[in-house]
């Protein structure tokens, strides 16, 4: 319990080991905190930031998805039309080939009466110049009465 | 306890008593077989338990954290790395929250001061009789454990802390500052022999209370462990009394230990955050 020399002892002690504290504790430690503490920040900004370019991206895929959906829709309809388009006109031009197919039938028929009628005309007249020239025969000279015969076949 | 014949007043006074090594009244240098020879040593005498614990104990503190601080990188710190960073963490927190000026200085003071006063009062925890009967099989008549029971210590670095302030203060603020802070407050430059009372009773104050504060709580707890003590010495075969208080001891020392590791870190803080507003104080213009 007395005040002697531990006091300059003690004081002594306290001041080298405030010394060493400060000379090779403090320093690197502090240095130590104080790059971690950066770390620490350095890494909680990328992560937000990852996070942020994940949101972005996430959003363009979706941007992207909804475009392509929209584009096929478009190409679909496209597509509709075009084969409705397609069924019109080819609907078209067999009704056309239909048409011209009958139109020619019609005329070959048409030229087929003609013909026959023709035909017909020239034996009928044969007929009528026969049938004359039996009942004229002996009245009348064929040869005198063809001009006669011939207007008379194309009245027919 | 460490004879049987000791009485209770013996036993008290044998654990307040350091190992003082100084000149001895035949004019030789030795150590002081009984408190009167300690006390006729007068101011040359050295507490040889107090100064050399205290030095095993700061040697410690710097050799952990010595090491911690060579290791230390922003990586993941190991376990010892992390305690430590821990505890500069707590001190740099407390150092920023009191102290308002630049001084590199202040904060190693205050690590060193928690550590070591911490480490110190520690010892406090050591059950009181394990140190002293070795001691004593070894040859020496006492050895009180704990250095900072020893106003020595206390006073020691308190001391250490005044001339800090006593420095700083003229530093920061020139001596006429300092001066004129100690002389023309409170009452302006007319009542200066009242001011220069008052502030200088302010001014001693700090460090006297600093190191009684810790002084006497250790103290007092050290006492309290010695009292706690004295029931299981009591002890006179197996009555019903004796095994009553050797129980009772077990118990209120398990009971005072527990309690006294609040003192021990509370006391240590308090060392450290009254040095950290007292080196603030120095440094500040007004107060």
């Amino acid at each position: 319990m007395n005040i002697n020399a531990t006091l300059l002892a003690q004081t002594i002690m306290f001041v080298m080991f405030v010394w060493f504290c400060m000379k090779f504790v403090w320093p690197p430690i502090m240095q130590a905190l104080i790059e971690r503490k950066k770390l620490i920040a350095d890494g909680l900004a990328a992560g937000e930031r990852g996070k942020h370019e994940l949101e972005l991206a996430s959003r363009r895929a979706t941007e992207s998805m909804h475009d392509a959906k929209q584009k096929a829709s478009d190409v679909i309809a496209q597509a509709e039309k075009r084969a409705s388009q397609i069924i019109e006109e080819a609907k078209n031009s067999a009704k056309e080939e239909g048409d011209r197919l009958v139109a020619g039938a019609k005329a070959e028929i048409d030229q087929e009466v003609n013909r026959a009628r023709e035909v017909l005309r020239q034996q009928v007249a044969e007929l009528a110049v026969a049938g004359a020239e039996k009942i004229l025969r002996r009245e009348i000279d064929a040869k005198a009465h063809a001009e006669l015969l011939t207007a008379l076949k194309n009245e027919i | 306890m460490s004879g049987e014949t000791q009485t209770s007043a013996e036993y008290i006074k044998h654990h307040l008593q350091n190992l003082t090594y100084g000149q001895l009244p035949d004019g030789s240098w030795g150590i002081a077989r009984s408190a009167e020879q300690a006390k006729e040593m007068g101011f040359w005498a050295i507490n040889l338990d107090t100064t050399i614990i205290a030095f095993l104990l700061g040697s410690l503190f710097l050799f952990f954290f010595i090491k911690a601080a060579r290791a230390a990188s922003a990586g993941v710190p190991s376990g010892l790395q992390n305690f430590v960073e821990w505890i500069v963490d707590f001190v740099d927190g407390s150092v920023r929250g009191s102290f308002t000026a630049r001084n590199d200085m202040v904060a190693p003071l205050a690590l060193t001061i928690f550590a070591w006063v911490l480490l110190m009062n520690l010892m406090d925890l050591v059950p009181i009789d394990y140190l002293p009967l070795i001691a004593h099989a070894a040859g020496l008549p006492f050895l009180k454990v704990v250095p900072t029971t020893d106003p020595n210590a206390t006073f020691g670095m308190s001391i250490a802390v005044f001339v800090l302030v006593v420095y700083y203060s003229i530093k920061m603020k020139g001596l006429g500052g300092f001066v004129g802070e100690l002389t023309l407050q409170p009452f302006g430059k007319f009542g200066m022999p009242a001011n220069l009372f008052l502030e200088g009773v302010n001014l001693i104050a700090k460090p006297v209370s600093l190191a009684l504060r810790l002084f006497g709580n250790m103290y007092a707890g050290e006492m309290i462990f010695i009292l706690i003590a004295l029931m299981g010495a009591s002890w006179a075969g197996a009555t019903f009394g004796s095994t009553l208080l050797f129980g009772s001891q077990v118990v209120l020392s398990l009971g005072w230990a527990i309690f006294h590791i609040l003192i021990v870190t509370l006391q240590a803080f308090i060392f450290m955050t009254l040095t950290i507003v007292y080196m603030d104080m120095a440094h500040q213009e007004h107060h």
